[in-house]
């Protein structure tokens, strides 16, 4: 029974960090249709940067400043932050899609850095020996999950509740003014690229610090925890929950997250150690073919929009909703 | 010394320049970036593979080596084969998927997700099917040639640089000089206008998915016959596809090729100079460069 219980903060911890991500992606894509295709990118640099200033050094290795983990998570959304803003700037100015290619190669990159400078990544032995948070209970088994859940709880939640206020402030309005119909907002003095820039790195800063929980919970940080396999969850985390709604992303991400545990564990149990590799590469194929049918069938997801109904109630009553937008 | 890099850059960028030419006209005529166009490499490569090797066990005699070529009859007609499959895939995925979203007026970005989850899907289901292992269509060892002082290539790479430029040339003519390429380039102009003036939209469609799956699957096939198959080989061509797609410039076939080309022998190039485990971020810092510099890309209109 107790086993179960620190189970399952374990399972919703890292479902957590999976939300936060998925939070940062709503901001991008969600709230200001940004489609980055290379999540599993900023994911990996927020959790090495925040494992290289956070670690104990270790010899042939830069880094190991055995700086305080607050620092560690900041500096890991800031580094995923301030690519996204090169990226960004480098093509936002041009077709929808030449952000999805160019992410997309920024996660090839990335990928190929981790591996291959050895000195300050470790190469394919990843970094280890990442201080886990409130390392110093770890001999109470429950209280040390239960610690780290709340850790993460508080992270979700603060994630949470300054992105809806972004989200529902004027900027937020002209992100979404921005989506939906570009002309109307440009005529309006907006310019599209500075705030798609803005939403762009917001988005990015929280995937890295995301990134960084992840690493810190795991305590061991390799190349291969950043395949496209998880720009992949985390985008069916964002389609499933409803992309454009903060609940919905983190309703998603403990779904989805679920989901896959479940169907991982199921085809760890069902099938010979042989086939096990097989049966993965089956699992991400049904994987894909739900996010397709989602997109097909209910491309709303699971909680939609919020602001899909406020545009509905304005129809109804112009005068009443429009009042309750300025003030909100 | 430095001849030959060139000769193995001129071989992987005939590959990556016939996958290219599909990228860029779906780019071009259905407006999205496929990020699937890859997977469709590979299952060209992999349906050859399994017709050539149905082939060789009813015909033994099909499998004997050509001339001075390392595979028999059987790949020729696996390769007839798998166009043809290979279409009917790409047919199939625009049925189930791609046209539908398209009918529900989906924006752009939809569907290159979409296309994103088609792409896990189709290359986990080869994973599945024939397991990670790389394949090869023949065992037979190929001894590389003197062609110039200093310059060396097995019969199948000259082949697959052939193969290219014929393709090129053909496809070129075909959209120059045909109604079929008229119609294709018309809709890319200006889907609604070519519409009006009665051009069958569904049917240039559905020729852009017939060519970019036939190209695609001999660029796979071809990748078979001087590397190896596996089933992560288009994904790990897809960066390098989409470089030289928008090096070339968006719609422009011999743009695609050369593009194709550079691509390719700035790849050998590195892995002659830096090293060949940089080789991948190549077609990034080219991808950047055209972003930066020229975003149109060599053929490309400046509104593109």
């Amino acid at each position: 029974m107790i086993d179960l219980l620190s189970y399952a903060a374990f399972f919703l911890t890292m479902a957590l960090t999976y939300a936060v991500i998925c939070l940062g992606l709503n901001l991008q894509w969600g709230q200001t249709g940004l489609f980055n295709v290379g999540v599993a990118g900023f994911v990996a640099v927020g959790a090495y940067v925040s494992a290289i200033l956070t670690t104990p050094p270790i010899d042939g290795r830069i880094g190991g400043f055995e700086l305080p983990m607050v620092v560690g998570w900041l500096g890991g959304g800031l580094a995923a932050g301030l690519l996204c803003l090169g990226i960004g700037a480098l093509t936002l100015r041009l077709r929808s899609d030449y952000l999805a290619i160019a992410t997309f190669g920024a996660a090839v990159v990335i990928q190929l850095a981790l591996l291959n400078l050895e000195g300050l990544t470790g190469g394919p032995f990843g970094v280890g020996f990442i201080p886990r948070p409130f390392g110093s209970l770890q001999g109470d088994a429950d209280l040390f999950a239960l610690a780290n859940l709340l850790v993460m709880i508080v992270t979700v939640l603060l994630c949470y509740l300054a992105l809806e206020h972004l989200v529902r402030s004027p900027w937020g309005r002209v992100l979404r003014a921005l989506r939906e119909d570009e002309t109307a907002a440009r005529a309006l003095g907006k310019n599209p690229v500075t705030y798609r820039l803005q939403a762009f790195a917001i988005g990015g800063f929280v995937m890295g610090l995301g990134g960084a929980a992840q690493g810190h919970f795991i305590g061991f940080i390799a190349p291969d925890n950043y395949l496209p396999i998880l720009t992949f969850q985390v985008w069916t985390m964002l389609i499933v929950g409803g992309s454009g709604n903060m609940r919905g992303a983190i309703l998603g991400a403990v779904l989805v997250w679920a989901i896959w545990a479940v169907s991982g564990s199921a085809v760890s149990a069902l099938f010979p150690t042989e086939q096990q590799a097989r049966a993965a590469s089956l699992q991400i194929v049904m994987i894909g073919a739900a996010l397709c049918a989602v997109l097909l069938l209910r491309p709303r997801g699971l909680l939609g929009e919020a602001g899909t109904l406020r545009r509905r109630k304005t129809r109804t009553a112009p005068k009443i909703s429009e009042g309750t937008e300025t003030n909100a | 010394m430095m001849l030959q890099p060139i000769m193995d850059g001129l071989v992987n960028g005939a590959i990556i320049g016939l996958g290219a030419i599909g990228v860029t006209l779906t780019y071009a005529i259905l407006r999205f970036a496929n990020f699937a166009h890859g997977e469709l490499l590979s299952w060209g490569a992999y349906l050859a593979l399994t017709v050539s090797g149905a082939l060789g066990a009813l015909l033994p005699g099909l499998g004997t080596p050509l001339g001075p070529f390392s595979f028999g009859w059987s790949v020729p007609i696996a390769m007839a084969g798998s166009i043809l499959l290979t279409a009917a895939l790409t047919l199939a995925v625009d049925w189930l998927l791609f046209g539908r979203l398209r009918r529900s007026g989906a924006v752009t970005i939809i569907l290159v997700m979409a296309s994103f989850g088609a792409a896990l899907a189709l290359r986990n289901l080869l994973e599945f099917a024939y397991t990670s292992s790389p394949k090869y269509f023949s065992n037979a060892l190929q001894i590389s040639r003197e062609i110039l002082p200093g310059l060396r290539a097995t019969p199948d790479q000259l082949l697959v640089v052939a193969l290219g430029v014929v393709l090129v040339v053909l496809v070129h003519l075909l959209l120059t000089r045909t109604a079929a390429g008229r119609s294709m380039r018309a809709v890319s102009e200006d889907p609604q206008l070519s519409a009006l003036v009665g051009i069958d939209t569904r049917a240039v469609i559905r020729m852009v998915w017939v060519l970019g799956a036939a190209l695609a699957a001999v660029a796979g096939i071809m990748s078979g016959v001087v590397v190896q198959i596996r089933p992560t080989m288009g994904h790990d061509l897809l960066l390098p596809l989409f470089a030289a797609a928008i090096l070339g410039g968006i719609g422009s076939v011999p743009g695609a090729m050369l593009a194709g080309l550079i691509v390719g022998l700035a790849e050998a190039l590195t892995v002659q100079l830096i090293g060949a485990e940089w080789r991948a971020a190549v077609s990034f810092v080219i991808l950047v460069a055209v972003l930066l510099l020229r975003p149109q890309g060599i053929f490309g209109k400046v509104t593109a």
